[in-house]
């Protein structure tokens, strides 16, 4: 009834209260992150992509390490002409993010021939720069490895003191959680190292094709493009094999569904030969396979493969028995490979000139240069790095827990990192002047206080967006990474209306027309929740959810373009899916019947 | 047996034959040797015409009568359209023409006599200069030789209508180069008809087609007496992008007293697509041989046959609207370096 009221702007930040009763844990969050009253000037949007749940006071380093590189990337390394970097407030532990365009022409001018130089030179060495930056990962990871658990003995051991070492051991406290912190940050320039640069190769692509056959699908486009080995794949593939392994060597009954991965570890170990030889191909696909989160990798509760093999095991039942059921497994990487040559050779052939077709193949060549990159660093950066981080702190959380700090390990979360970096101190004090720390005095209250502002937050929506529209989003990193584009926020506008109409529309991702029961999944911790058959409606389709698209039928998520991994993944399961919708989790509702039609981007709400 | 001086079959005729055989029946000839089912049937080359105007003209002036004309006056032009069609519809034919025609419909027919669509098929029209599109006469449902004679007379008699002569001197086009083939086509009994375009008509996209559909003959489409299902289809992946079903509320088809009676459809089938998605496919496949066949995008009409099921293509022709715009249409940006093309992201200059 109240259609004629639809907003037609955003709220302003400031207008946005804190929940009450949250309002100290709020203030946790660094000062530089909270909104002010100057930010009212500034167009806004929830980050629900990247941090789609309430952040925890130490999850937050992934925002600040990661806009941190981000935007040093764009406006001091590459120097993008049109913008500079991105900046980041918390409400209610929601992340907001909003860019700064640069739109005086002399000053793009100036850029522009900075990027150039640097830019240019990155697209034309690609490869080798790419190779040095895996042999960097790579190191990086080892360090992390070798950082050791933290420990502090009753007395420095002897060979220390014989050694003259000179340092004692709560100094080795301070050395690895500012390791791994410095880590943390490292890792996040050498993502986006590339990651802009590789996204606006394929956008110009993209941009090209949409030029020039302006009714071609985005799907079209990233299937022209993307790459069937990317190292994100692999995890997949590996329970893919293992499977198969299971059913060859007859032991894939151990997978039965709901039964515990120890039960099924200790049945597989008790299971003689066959289950021996099983178990070892496992740790063979574990390292470093399995070192993959059940989530994006930027909250410390997405746990990895290995710290929790329920997942893969969940999928390897179901993977076995479609072995047992003669179905191959295979990606047929050959098939997809020809079925991509051929796809781009026939766009080809329609285009209308000589000289359209030579700067198709110059734009083409490009994309399958940079695509290696934007698809595979996932795995070496939020995945495998990010477990290291968390699990590292988390064992710093396991040494404040034994002290008294709080109660649990995974309570560590519940600090920012310079909390964290005081309360090690506190510990590193108290071990030198033996008496007590005062930390277990003073956290358990105000860590009670900040997990139950995270439940609260989590029972709030939060807006889309806040602060004035822009005219136009020309910004290249807003649209490449996110997708916003000023449609879509028109999209937001009438959702946050409350039509009646009973449609959701965002990104055709992947083609097919599904009825289906709406599952409604949060948080990683609710996609147990999905039946065989559901279609999996969520904030964010994440690609390490992989294994669970052989149980649904359809995927529709609030963000994320037709390029999302998940996108990508629904198209390789040939499951319909819509992304980027805006509103999808809050409109539909649990249970509820939908029809969702990838090929248009539209979910009906059927009743 | 007489070789046919005055009739070619589609079998032996291709686009290089219009002069003698007319657009459209060069079309349908070299569709026919493009592998691609068309209804059978033959043409009334323009020999037969340019004889029997010949013949006409010895008796009196006609082609003086009309180039004499003022493009402007209207009054003079429609008194001398009707003098010249009558003359036309009432001389008598040429005996080896008329045998030559009751032959190639017996032809056809083997056994019962079928029911054909007489067209005329202008030396001018489907040029692909000049979208001369349905100035000339299309006769559906003609049985019997006698009607099909009677509407060969009839098409060489649209050539004189109002609306061609006015057409003809506006454009400056001498009545020594107007000539007329008569194309005599088996009507298909459709179930489904429509028309497909293979690039998009509201963007010109080359990478789509455009398939529009209803129920029973293509005349109810074509005449807009209903509103067409329309689907959108990429051309390379088949998916389809755009599914607009209408609410067909009639359908056109054969009366059995001759010609076409509009019916109502089944309230069933009115909000029914008037394809499946695999008719949709194999209309997409088509269209993308057609088009390859000739280079360059199309404009198609089609019917699916009810009793066979199979896609028969009516007329092809190619597409003008865009084709004109493509020609006016800027040059792409050439760059000396391939990595300058990233700045059209980049550069904030779009």
């Amino acid at each position: 009834m109240n259609a004629q009221l639809k907003p037609r702007e955003f709220p302003l930040p400031s207008s946005v209260k804190v929940i009450p009763g949250t309002e100290r844990a709020q203030a946790a969050y660094p000062y530089h992150i909270q909104f002010s009253k100057a930010d009212d000037e500034k167009f806004w949007f929830y980050n629900s992509m990247h941090f789609p749940e309430p952040m925890s006071a130490f999850d937050m380093v992934t925002a600040e390490a990661a806009y941190c590189a981000l935007g040093a990337a764009n406006t001091r390394v590459h120097c993008l002409p049109t913008t500079l970097g991105i900046d980041h407030r918390i409400i209610n532990g929601r992340v907001y993010i909003g860019g700064n365009a640069v739109t005086d022409p002399k000053e793009i001018a100036r850029r522009t021939a900075e990027f150039q130089k640097r830019a240019f030179y990155y697209y034309e060495n690609w490869e080798s720069l790419y190779a040095q930056w895996k042999q960097k990962m790579l190191k990086l990871i080892e360090d992390a490895k070798a950082m050791p658990d933290p420990a502090l003995p009753e007395f420095e051991p002897l060979e220390h003191v014989h050694a003259g070492r000179g340092i004692a051991s709560n100094h080795d406290l301070l050395v690895t959680y500012q390791k791994a912190i410095e880590g943390y940050f490292r890792m996040w320039h050498h993502h986006f190292e590339f990651l802009l640069l590789g996204y606006g190769a394929y956008l110009t692509f993209f941009a090209f094709c949409k030029k020039a056959f302006p009714e071609i699908t985005d799907q079209t486009i990233a299937r022209m493009v993307a790459g069937m080995d990317a190292e994100i794949f692999r995890p997949d593939d590996e329970l893919r094999r293992l499977a198969r392994c299971a059913v060859e060597l007859e032991v894939d009954a151990h997978f039965l569904e709901r039964s515990s991965v120890d039960d099924i570890m200790r049945s597989l170990r008790a299971s003689g030969e066959p289950g021996r030889r099983w178990l070892e191909e496992l740790q063979t696909s574990r390292e470093p396979w399995f070192n993959i989160n059940v989530g994006d990798g930027f909250y410390h509760y997405h746990r990895s493969w290995n710290d929790d093999l329920s997942m893969p095991f969940a999928a390897l039942s179901g993977y076995a028995r479609s072995v047992r059921a003669g179905e191959s497994l295979d990606r047929e990487v050959e098939r997809l490979r020809d079925e991509r040559s051929q796809l781009i050779a026939d766009y080809r052939e329609l285009l209308a000139s000589d000289e359209e077709r030579a700067a198709y193949d110059q734009m083409i060549a490009l994309a399958h240069r940079v695509f290696p990159y934007v698809e595979g660093h996932k795995f070496y950066c939020e995945h495998w790095y990010t477990n290291l981080f968390f699990n590292k702190i988390r064992s710093f959380g396991a040494m404040l827990a034994a002290h008294g700090f709080f109660a649990n390990a995974e309570d560590v979360f519940h600090l920012t990192h310079y909390e964290l970096e005081a309360a090690i101190i506190d510990l590193m004090n108290s071990w030198s002047s033996g008496s007590d720390p005062r930390g277990p005095g003073y956290w358990p209250p105000i860590l009670a206080e900040r997990k139950a502002a995270i439940i609260e937050w989590a029972r709030h929506e939060t807006p889309p967006a806040l602060g004035p529209i822009p005219d136009v989003i020309d910004d290249p990193a807003i649209v490449m990474l996110w997708g916003i584009t000023r449609e879509s926020l028109d999209n937001w506008l009438s959702a946050g209306a409350g039509t009646d109409s009973n449609e959701v529309r965002g990104f055709a991702a992947s083609s097919g027309v599904v009825e289906g029961i709406a599952r409604i999944v949060k948080s990683v911790e609710e996609l147990s929740r999905l039946q065989q058959g559901d279609i999996l409606v969520c904030r964010v389709t994440n690609p390490t959810w992989t294994p669970i698209f052989q149980k649904i039928r359809a995927a529709v998520s609030d963000i994320g373009g037709s390029m999302s991994h998940a996108a990508i993944v629904a198209r390789e399961y040939g499951l319909p899916a819509v992304v980027g919708t805006g509103n999808a989790t809050s409109k539909i509702k649990d249970g509820q019947r939908i029809r969702v039609d990838g090929g248009r981007g539209i979910v009906t709400l059927l009743h | 047996m007489i070789v046919a001086q005055y009739i070619s079959w589609f079998r032996d005729i291709g686009l290089d034959d219009r002069p003698k055989v007319g657009g459209k029946g060069g079309s349908l000839g070299e569709l026919h040797r493009a592998g691609i089912n068309v209804p059978p049937g033959f043409v009334v080359r323009t020999e037969a015409f340019e004889g029997f105007i010949d013949a006409l003209e010895r008796r009196s002036p006609l082609r003086a009568r009309i180039e004499g004309l003022a493009a402007d006056d209207l009054e003079e032009m429609g008194a001398v359209s009707r003098e010249l069609r009558t003359r036309i519809e009432d001389a008598p034919l040429p005996a080896d023409l008329l045998q030559e025609i009751r032959d190639a419909y017996d032809r056809l027919s083997g056994g019962s006599p079928p029911a054909v669509a007489v067209r005329s098929s202008a030396t001018t029209e489907d040029a692909a200069d000049a979208s001369f599109a349905g100035l000339q006469d299309t006769y559906l449902w003609v049985t019997q030789a006698d009607s099909v004679i009677r509407k060969i007379r009839s098409c060489w008699a649209s050539l004189y209508s109002l609306e061609s002569l006015s057409y003809r001197l506006r454009h400056g086009i001498a009545e020594s180069t107007v000539a007329m083939a008569v194309v005599v086509q088996t009507m298909v009994d459709a179930r489904t008809a429509g028309v497909m375009f293979t690039r998009s008509p509201i963007s010109g996209d080359r990478s789509v087609i455009a398939i529009e559909g209803a129920w029973g003959l293509g005349s109810a489409l074509v005449g807009g007496e209903v509103t067409p299902d329309r689907w959108v289809v990429a051309k390379i992946t088949g998916e389809i992008s755009v599914r607009d079903i209408s609410d067909k509320a009639i359908r056109h088809a054969q009366s059995p007293v001759g010609g076409v009676e509009e019916l109502p459809v089944e309230e069933s089938l009115r909000r029914e697509p008037c394809l499946s998605d695999q008719e949709l496919d194999s209309l997409r496949a088509i269209g993308r041989q057609v088009e390859r066949h000739y280079g360059r995008p199309q404009d198609i009409e089609w019917a699916i046959d009810r009793h066979t099921q199979r896609i028969l293509l009516l007329q092809s022709r190619p597409e003008t609207v865009w084709s004109n715009k493509d020609d006016q249409k800027a040059e792409v940006t050439r760059v000396t370096d391939p990595l300058l093309h990233v700045m059209s992201i980049f550069g904030g200059r779009r």
